[in-house]
C-alpha cells in the first residue's frame, strides 16, 4: 500500500501518532486472545485429566450398577437415576412457576416501586449461595412439611435455588420482544391473555426455553444444598422419589472422591466424565430448541 | 412505545398566534351533526375530543367526521398529535397508563369511550396497520389466521387466508410460501401482510400510521394503490407526513397544527384537492406549500 503524501499545510495542532495508535490496538488484540487462551487451556487441562483418569473405569458396567466397596464393581445407576428424577421433577416445578412469575412482571404489573422492589429482590435472590438454600429445605421441605430427606424435598429446594434464575431468564426474553408486537395482536381485538399466549409467548419461548433448560443444568450440577438436606453418598437402590434415601451425581462423586484409595480416585473421574456428558446433552437439547423455535423469528 | 410525542414546538408563523381561533372555527362548522360536505354519511365522527397525557394535553377540542367509503389524510408537522389522534379511534391509547380521552368519539354513532364499552371489541371493528410493518414470528398463514382465530371465525380458514392476501394484493408474492416466516418478506411485502391479517377479520376501518414511512418509493406506491382498491369495502384514514403522498392517495384531509400550549389542534378539513389548492387557512397554505412542518 503506498503511503499517502504528506498534506502540504499539516495543521501542527493534529498529532496523528498512527503507529502509536496501531501499537494499541495490537496490544489490546492480543490481551483478549490470551485471555480467552488462559480460559481454553485451564479447560483442556481440566478435561483431559479427568478423561485419562477414568478411562479404565467407564463401561457400560459401571452405569448400570450400584456402588460398591469394591472399586472394581462399583456403579454409578442409583446417581444417574437420582439426578434425573431431580431434574424432573425441578423442571415441572420451576418452569410453570417461573415463567408465571416472568409474565405477571412484564405483562402485567404496572411499574410501581413496589413491583421495581421485587424484581430487585429476585435478582438477588439469585445470588444467594446455594447452602442457605439447604439450609431452607432443610427448614421447611425436611422438617416443617416432614417429607424427610427425600427426593421430592431435594427436588423442590434445588427448585427454589433456581426459580429467581429462571424468571430473571424468562423476563429478559419477554422484555426482548418487540412492543410493537403486543400493539399488532391488540389491533386485531386480542384480549390481554390473548396477546400474551398467541403473540408474546411464543415470541419469547426461545428465550424461555434456553433460560429454563441452563437453569436445570444447574440445579442437577450442586452438592452443597443436598448435602443439609441429607443425601447418601452409598445408595445401592434405584431412589423413589417421596420416600427413602437417595443420591445424585455430584454427591457420589464427593464421597469417591473423599475416600483414599487410588481406585475410588478414578472411579469418582468416571462419574465427573458422566455428570459433564449429561450437561453437555442439555446445552445441546438448550441449543436444538433453541433453533426450533425461532426459526420464525427475525428481530 | 412509538407515539406522536410533542418534540419541540414549531416555527408558527407570528400571524398565526391566535392559536384558539381555528378551533373554533371548525368547531362551529362541525357542531350541525351533518354528512360531511359530500354527503357521504360519516362513520367516526370526533366531537370535541381532547387527549391527555398524564396533565399534559396532546390534542384540543378536535370536531371533525370521517365519511364511510373514502380515504382520509391525517397530515401536520411532527408532534401535532396526528397519531395520538388516530390511536383514539380504536382506543389503542388506552394500553399507555397515564393517557385519558375527553370528549366522544362516535363510531357508527356509538361512543367508543361509553362506559361497558370494551377495547377489544373496539379494535375488531377498527383495525390499526402501524408505521414500521410488524408481523408476528409466525408464517405467513398464521399471520393472517391470528386475528380469525382469536376472534373466534368458524368458517374455512384456508379461503379466507387467500381471500384476505388477494386483496392485500399479496397472493402472487406468498401463495407458494405460505408456511415460511412472515418476517423473511421484504418490507413492503410484510406491510401488505400486516394490511391483509388486518382485513382478514373485517373491520369496518382501517386506520393506518404512516404505512409508508419505513418503506422505499415502489412499495410505498403498492400500498397506495392498494389502499385506492380497499377503498370500496372499507374506510381508511391515514396518518403521513408526506404530504405528496396526502395529495396522491386521499380523498379528504385534515390539517393539524399545534398550538403555543404544544396542544395539537385541527385547523382545517376539506377536500384533499382544495386543501393542497386553496387552503382556507393560511396555516394550512403556509404548512402544504412548504413553508414550515
Amino acid at each position: 500500500m503506498a503511503a499517502l503524501a504528506p498534506a502540504s499545510r499539516t495543521d501542527s495542532r493534529f498529532e496523528p501518532a498512527l503507529m502509536r495508535r496501531k501499537v494499541t490496538g495490537t496490544l489490546f488484540y492480543g490481551a483478549c486472545v490470551a485471555a480467552i487462551a488462559l480460559l481454553l487451556l485451564t479447560l483442556i487441562v481440566l478435561l483431559v485429566d479427568v478423561f485419562v483418569r477414568a478411562a479404565p473405569w467407564l463401561d457400560l458396567q459401571f452405569l448400570t450398577s450400584p456402588p460398591s466397596s469394591r472399586p472394581a464393581r462399583a456403579g454409578i445407576l442409583p446417581a444417574i437415576v437420582g439426578t434425573l428424577e431431580i431434574g424432573i421433577i425441578v423442571g415441572v416445578v420451576t418452569f410453570p412457576i417461573g415463567v408465571a412469575a416472568a409474565i405477571y412482571l412484564v405483562e402485567y404489573a404496572s411499574d410501581s416501586w413496589i413491583n421495581r422492589l421485587l424484581q430487585t429482590n429476585i435478582s438477588n435472590l439469585a445470588g444467594v449461595p446455594s447452602i442457605i438454600y439447604g439450609i431452607l429445605g432443610l427448614a421447611v421441605f425436611v422438617r416443617a412439611l416432614a417429607m424427610g430427606p427425600t427426593i421430592l424435598a431435594a427436588a423442590l429446594t434445588l427448585s427454589l435455588l433456581i426459580l429467581p434464575v429462571v424468571i430473571i431468564a424468562s423476563v429478559e426474553a419477554l422484555k426482548a420482544v418487540p412492543h410493537a408486537q403486543r400493539e399488532g395482536a391488540y389491533a386485531l381485538g386480542a384480549s390481554r391473555w390473548q396477546m400474551v399466549s398467541r403473540s408474546v409467548l411464543p415470541a419469547a419461548a426461545p428465550g424461555i426455553m434456553t433460560g429454563v433448560i441452563l437453569a436445570m443444568a444447574r440445579a442437577i450440577g450442586e452438592a452443597a444444598p443436598l448435602i443439609l438436606i441429607g443425601a447418601f453418598t452409598f445408595v445401592t437402590f434405584l431412589p423413589n422419589p417421596i420416600s427413602g434415601q437417595y443420591t445424585v451425581l455430584p454427591i457420589q462423586i464427593y464421597g469417591w472422591a473423599n475416600r483414599p484409595q487410588d481406585d475410588f480416585q478414578g472411579i469418582s473421574a468416571a462419574a465427573i466424565v458422566v455428570i459433564l456428558a449429561l450437561m453437555l446433552i442439555l446445552n445441546a437439547l438448550a441449543l436444538i430448541v433453541r433453533a426450533r423455535l425461532s426459526r420464525h423469528i427475525q428481530w | 412505545m412509538t407515539l406522536d410525542m410533542p418534540d419541540a414546538p414549531p416555527a408558527v408563523p407570528a400571524e398565526s398566534a391566535d392559536g384558539q381561533a381555528p378551533a373554533i372555527r371548525i368547531t362551529a362548522l362541525a357542531r350541525e351533526p351533518r354528512p360531511d360536505a359530500l354527503g357521504a354519511e360519516p362513520v367516526i365522527e370526533l366531537r370535541d375530543v381532547s387527549c391527555y397525557y398524564g396533565s399534559f394535553r396532546a390534542v384540543r377540542n378536535v370536531d371533525i367526521s370521517v365519511a364511510r367509503q373514502r380515504i382520509t389524510a391525517l397530515i401536520g408537522p411532527s408532534g401535532c398529535g396526528k397519531s395520538t389522534l388516530l390511536r383514539t379511534m380504536n382506543r389503542m391509547n388506552d394500553l399507555v397508563p397515564s393517557y385519558r380521552t375527553e370528549g366522544r368519539v362516535l363510531f357508527d354513532g356509538q361512543d367508543l369511550f361509553a362506559p361497558g364499552v370494551d377495547p377489544v371489541a373496539v379494535r375488531r371493528r377498527v383495525g390499526m396497520v402501524f408505521q414500521k410493518p410488524n408481523p408476528f414470528p409466525k408464517s405467513v398463514y398464521d399471520n393472517v389466521a391470528f386475528g380469525p382465530r382469536i376472534n373466534g371465525y368458524k368458517g374455512n380458514m384456508d379461503e379466507l387466508v387467500e381471500r384476505s392476501l388477494r386483496r392485500a394484493a399479496l397472493w402472487d408474492d406468498v401463495k407458494d410460501k405460505l408456511k415460511q416466516s412472515g418476517m423473511a418478506l421484504s418490507g413492503g411485502q410484510q406491510q401488505r401482510l400486516c394490511i391483509a391479517r388486518t382485513i382478514a377479520i373485517e373491520p369496518e376501518v382501517i386506520l393506518m400510521d404512516e404505512p409508508c414511512s419505513a418503506l422505499d418509493p415502489r412499495s410505498t406506491l403498492q400500498i397506495e394503490e392498494l389502499m385506492a382498491e380497499l377503498k370500496r369495502d372499507y374506510t381508511i384514514i391515514i396518518v403521513t407526513h408526506n404530504m405528496q403522498q396526502a395529495a396522491r392517495a386521499s380523498d379528504t384531509t385534515i390539517f393539524m397544527t399545534m398550538g403555543d400550549d404544544r396542544a395539537g389542534y385541527v385547523v382545517e378539513t376539506g377536500e384533499t384537492i382544495q386543501i393542497f389548492t386553496n387552503p382556507k387557512h393560511r396555516l394550512t397554505e403556509d404548512y402544504v406549500s412548504g413553508r414550515f412542518g
